[in-house]
């Protein structure tokens, strides 16, 4: 049984519970768990319950590394470290926006610890406002299509590279759609010594709007269409990336999610979607997906 | 009952809250249609898509939320969501 | 001077005190007045003197946070940091409060920025009063070292387990030479018992910490702390008399009075400037006038009932606040002290001043100056509350 136990409060069809179950499907018990604030740490532990069937603990929005980095420390310090995985299991808004400082931090500091960022690309918890890691013309609630705009207008931000740029020794692109793939990434990372991380793709379907059990699907596609590559970093270098056989063309991805619905109905959402096409493009390319 | 309280909790005491109860839909395992590939397991959301004895999957309703993932990734199609109550 | 006695800094003098009390996690950041503190720390670290995790982190927001996840994981931790730093840990204070965890830190009490200033007043330090952490002010460097065991054995009382703060006056207390009594390991490992919590992140023992709470059960969070907080006002107390018992020095416990007992100026003040009170009140005294001193030693909790006792026979209460509550014209001290006097037979004037700030020397002088204004109050001039050492060219 998993040891993200059930009577959680996420939606039918959460990314965030899949994703916190497939980390400890690759961690075991001998793990602790810092959740900085965010939908995960929120419908796992409505006190006096608790989801968690590991030590686990949530301080703050912006400081899950720092307390990850403390918790470290005093496994060292109390000689307890041995082999017990210290894990955070972030958002996107906690991990590239708020909290960006504190990772830094982290990682220039070299802690023995695992980052995963379950990026589910807005601030669902609050609502599907746009964080930095939502994409170009994705609608949410901050960043609106409207009549004279097409929705979130900037890039999502580059944070496997931010990440990488700290000397991490191992750095990991991994989705929930694609679950042996990223327990053994989680696993991997975590095995490894050294401040680590891996960056999941996590389709929402609320602030997607996509029906919940389409999760894995829509996952899949953002895989299959380039617009989420998959790959690792060692030391700084790409070193392993999945290939894509059939890439499909982007709309195939975008149709599927309420957030895009836009670009179908808008006037001039046909060139609007080629910018989106050229990012995958771009990603193949980069990454040499074909 | 007077609730203690305490700056922890236990762990996996969230077992308490039967989500089963939010379900419209349920899932309906056809085990003539299973290859036991265990997908159906590895993608729910609760964790509470078990395997039997026999090699079979079967969920446990107390929990599932009948979000229908199992049913839409299932390679043989041999799950079907139903409506409660049918 | 006694043979025992060192003249050291006073920083050194308080990082000696935090290496004997063998905290496992370090965490700070460098920010004036506090640094002689860190780097003291740090060369102990360096020298294999201190058993203990050092972490140079990026902002006092990390230090604090790194702080949070090292003592929910079992570890005894410590801190330093004053003004902006402090400021920026706001958040965070109020959770390691509320998750009940143990730090002890110490503030080098300093003034906030606009205009920046790093020179010692105490607004930072009572700008952080409602977070939820205890607050002891020192009057001297042997008591800021001394605080530091106090506060990890009431901090780390199964009955309190709250965060506190140790308030030392920047620069007239961290930076002065002074001689004093270093903390002896063999004492202190005799005072101090190690930390042993009952709840902490261990995988063979899996806890949630910081969980989220509703409406139903919010309130009696709050409860608990502020039970916990009358648990320490207690201790407090106990704890300094056990230090006396063990160290053979004793500053009071919540408060403690100088020439009191008679006085009917009762001059009520934190911090280092008890020190120039004590010198004015003396020569005063000489001159056969009745001042007396009451040094609020702990902030928080407050303690109102032994300050109602202490100030049963007062005609008038003087109160010096190194900090302002601006929009109230007051000071933090002055409006805690006419609160607590309210609804008690005490009816006396209580007139405050505020001075010192951004590191505004307060001569005796300035303390005579105010003694005097409170003399006037017996002829029916009263002034509420103000500002005593007021520049006229630039005010």
């Amino acid at each position: 049984m998993s040891l993200l136990k059930p009577g959680h409060r996420g939606c039918a069809g959460c990314c965030d519970a899949l994703a916190g179950k497939f980390v400890l499907d690759a961690l075991g018990e001998d793990t602790i768990v810092v959740s900085p604030t965010g939908c995960l740490e929120v419908f796992t532990t409505p006190y006096p319950e608790s989801a968690w069937g590991v030590p686990w603990v949530h301080s703050l929005f912006e400081n899950a590394a720092a307390v990850a980095s403390g918790v470290e420390a005093a496994l060292k310090a109390l000689g307890r470290k041995n082999n017990t995985k210290i894990v955070v299991i972030g958002g996107d808004g906690a991990t590239m926006d708020i909290g960006l400082q504190a990772i830094s931090g982290a990682f220039e500091r070299g802690h023995d610890f695992t980052y995963i960022c379950v990026d589910n690309e807005a601030y669902m918890n609050t609502g599907i406002q746009r964080s930095s890691a939502t994409p170009l013309y994705a609608s949410t609630t901050t960043s609106p299509s409207g009549k004279v705009s097409f929705g979130n207008p900037l890039n999502k931000k580059n944070m496997p590279a931010i990440i990488a740029a700290h000397g991490s020794p191992y750095v990991a692109t991994a989705s929930v759609a694609y679950a042996p793939d990223m327990i053994k990434k989680v696993k991997k990372a975590a095995e490894i010594k050294g401040p680590t991380y891996v960056h999941v793709h996590a389709p929402c379907c609320t602030g997607w709007k996509f029906e919940g059990s389409k999760t894995i699907e829509v996952g899949r596609l953002a895989v299959e269409t380039a617009l989420w590559p998959m790959y690792e970093m060692e030391n700084g270098a790409v070193t392993n990336v999945r290939k894509l056989k059939n890439r499909k063309p982007v709309e195939e991805y975008l149709k599927v999610q309420g957030r895009f619905k836009h670009l179908f109905t808008m006037e001039g959402g046909a060139e609007v979607i080629k910018k989106i096409q050229a990012i995958a493009d771009w990603n193949v390319k980069h990454f040499g997906l074909e | 009952m007077k609730l203690i309280i305490k700056t922890v909790t236990k762990p996996g005491s969230t077992r308490a809250n039967k989500t089963g109860a939010w379900r419209s839909f349920m899932p309906v395992f056809d085990h003539k249609l299973c290859s036991k590939c265990g997908i159906c397991a590895i993608y729910c959301p609760e964790g509470v898509v078990y395997k039997l004895e026999n090699g079979f999957f079967e969920p446990d309703y107390e929990y599932c939320k009948g979000c229908g993932i199992c049913a839409n990734e299932c390679p043989k199609k041999a799950i079907k969501m139903v409506l409660e109550g049918k | 001077m006694r043979k025992s006695m060192v003249v050291v800094e006073g920083s050194y003098a308080v990082a000696h005190a935090v290496k004997v009390c063998k905290p496992h996690v370090i965490s700070a950041y460098p920010i004036t007045p506090q640094t002689h503190i860190v780097e003291d720390l740090s060369q102990f670290a360096a020298d294999g003197e201190m058993n203990c995790e050092y972490m140079n982190v990026e902002s006092e927001f990390s230090a604090i946070s790194a702080l949070i996840g090292a003592s929910a994981a079992g570890a005894r931790t410590y801190t330093s940091t004053t003004s902006q730093g402090l400021a920026l840990m706001h958040e965070a204070l109020f959770n390691a409060s509320g998750m009940r965890l143990p730090i002890v830190m110490t503030v080098v009490n300093r003034a906030l920025s606009a205009p920046i200033n790093i020179w010692n007043d105490q607004q930072d330090s009572i700008s952080q009063r409602d977070t939820g952490w205890i607050q002891l002010y020192a009057e001297d460097v042997q008591e800021s070292a001394d605080m530091t065991p106090q506060l990890f054995k009431l901090s780390e009382d199964p009955d309190v387990l709250l965060p506190s703060m140790a308030c030392m006056d920047g620069f007239i207390l961290s930076h002065v030479y002074e001689p004093v009594i270093l903390l002896e390991q063999g004492l202190t490992d005799e005072f101090l018992p190690t930390y042993s919590p009952e709840f902490m992140l261990d995988t063979k023992n899996p806890m949630s910490f910081g969980a989220f709470a509703d409406p139903s059960t919010y309130t009696e969070f709050r409860y608990k702390q502020e039970k916990a907080m009358g648990e320490a006002l207690r201790k407090i107390e106990e704890i300094a008399n056990e230090f006396k018992d063990i160290y053979g020095r004793y500053y009071g416990g919540l408060i403690d009075g100088y020439a009191l007992d008679d006085a009917e100026i009762v001059i009520m003040a934190m911090g280092s400037v008890i020190g120039t009170i004590k010198d004015t009140i003396d020569e005063l005294r000489h001159d056969g006038e009745s001042v007396g001193l009451l040094k609020v030693r702990s902030f928080r909790p407050f303690p109102a009932d032994a300050i109602r006792a202490a100030l049963k026979n007062a005609k008038v209460i003087v109160t010096l606040d190194k900090n302002i509550s601006v929009g109230k014209n007051e000071g933090a001290l002055c409006t805690e002290v006419k609160a607590c006097l309210h609804n008690t037979d005490t009816r006396v004037p209580v007139i405050g001043f505020m001075l010192g700030h951004g590191g505004r020397d307060i001569p005796m002088s300035m303390i005579k100056k105010i003694i005097n204004k409170a003399k006037l109050v017996e002829k029916g001039i009263f002034v509420e509350s103000e500002f005593a050492d007021l520049r006229e060219d630039l005010a």
